[in-house]
C-alpha cells in the first residue's frame, strides 16, 4: 500500500480571530510537497470553511489530513450540537451564524456550499447532541 | 501592474513596509463578505474591503492574493500590520470608496 501523509490538529474555541491556523499549515505542506496551486487551493477554501464552521458552531474539534498519492482526505471532527436539517445546512445562503460573527464578515451561508464546490467528494455525519464528523476528499 | 506600481498612488498609503512588492496584479476584487471573498477571489487579485480583521488575512493568504487595500477609511491596528508582513501580504489603505480604489488596480 502506498504511504500515507498524516496530520492532526486540535482546532480550539479560544480565539475567533485566530481560526484559519490549521489551513494555513496544511497549504504550507502542501506547497512544500509539490502539490499543484489548484488543488492547494480547494483544499485550502473547503479546510477553512471547514476549521471556521467548527469554530463558530461546535467550540472547536478535531481536523486529520491524510495526503497519499491518489488524494487528500479531510476529516473534521466535533462535539458540537449537530446538524438538525443537513439539506438546508448545504443550501447557498442559509446561515445560523450568530450576529457577532456576521460582523466579521461571516455567514452569508457559503461554508458547506463552498466545501462541496471545491472537493470530489463531502460526507456529513451528524448527530444531534453528540457532533458532526465531515469527511472530505479531493481527488489528485 | 505590479503592487509596486500600484503603491505609486497617492491616494494609497502602504502599511506594510520592507514587503516584496514585484507580485503582478490580475485583477482587482471588491468583497466584504469573507465567505464570498474565501470561494471568489481571483489569485493574484487586489482585494479592495473594508473588512478589517485577523481572518481577512487568513483568507488573502489561502486565496493567494497580490495585496489589499483597505477602503473608506477603515482602521487598522498595528497587530493587523504586523501579522500580514509576517504572511507576506502588503497592505494598503486609503480614504476612497472601494469602487475608486479597485479603479486604481484596474487601469493599464
Amino acid at each position: 500500500m502506498a504511504d500515507v501523509l498524516t496530520f492532526t490538529y486540535e482546532v480550539s474555541d479560544e480565539d475567533f480571530t485566530r481560526a484559519g491556523e490549521a489551513s494555513s499549515d496544511v497549504k504550507k505542506k502542501l506547497k512544500k510537497l509539490g502539490v499543484s496551486p489548484d488543488v492547494i487551493r480547494r483544499v485550502s477554501i473547503a479546510l477553512y470553511e471547514g476549521e471556521i464552521n467548527m469554530v463558530i458552531h461546535a467550540n472547536g474539534g478535531t481536523i486529520t489530513i491524510l495526503i497519499s498519492e491518489e488524494s487528500i482526505t479531510m476529516i473534521l471532527d466535533d462535539k458540537g450540537p449537530g446538524i438538525p436539517d443537513i439539506e438546508k445546512a448545504m443550501t447557498a445562503g442559509y446561515s445560523t451564524a450568530p450576529d457577532n460573527v456576521r460582523n466579521l464578515g461571516f455567514g452569508a451561508g457559503m461554508g458547506l456550499p463552498n466545501m462541496k464546490k471545491n472537493t470530489d467528494s463531502i460526507d456529513i455525519e451528524t448527530k444531534i447532541g453528540v457532533g458532526t464528523k465531515v469527511t472530505m476528499v479531493i481527488n489528485l | 501592474m505590479t503592487v509596486e506600481e500600484l503603491a505609486k498612488n497617492t491616494s494609497l498609503t502602504l502599511l506594510t513596509e520592507g514587503l516584496d512588492l514585484s507580485a503582478e496584479i490580475t485583477k482587482p476584487f471588491c468583497c466584504d463578505l469573507l465567505s464570498i471573498a474565501m470561494g471568489k477571489a481571483p489569485a493574484g487579485s487586489c482585494w479592495v474591503t473594508v473588512t478589517v480583521n485577523n481572518n481577512t488575512l487568513a483568507v488573502a493568504t489561502l486565496t493567494d492574493v497580490a495585496c489589499i487595500i483597505f477602503a473608506e477609511g477603515s482602521a487598522v491596528d498595528q497587530a493587523l500590520i504586523d501579522k500580514a508582513k509576517e504572511e507576506e501580504i502588503p497592505l494598503f489603505k486609503t480614504e476612497l470608496s472601494e469602487f475608486d480604489a479597485a479603479l486604481l488596480a484596474f487601469k493599464q
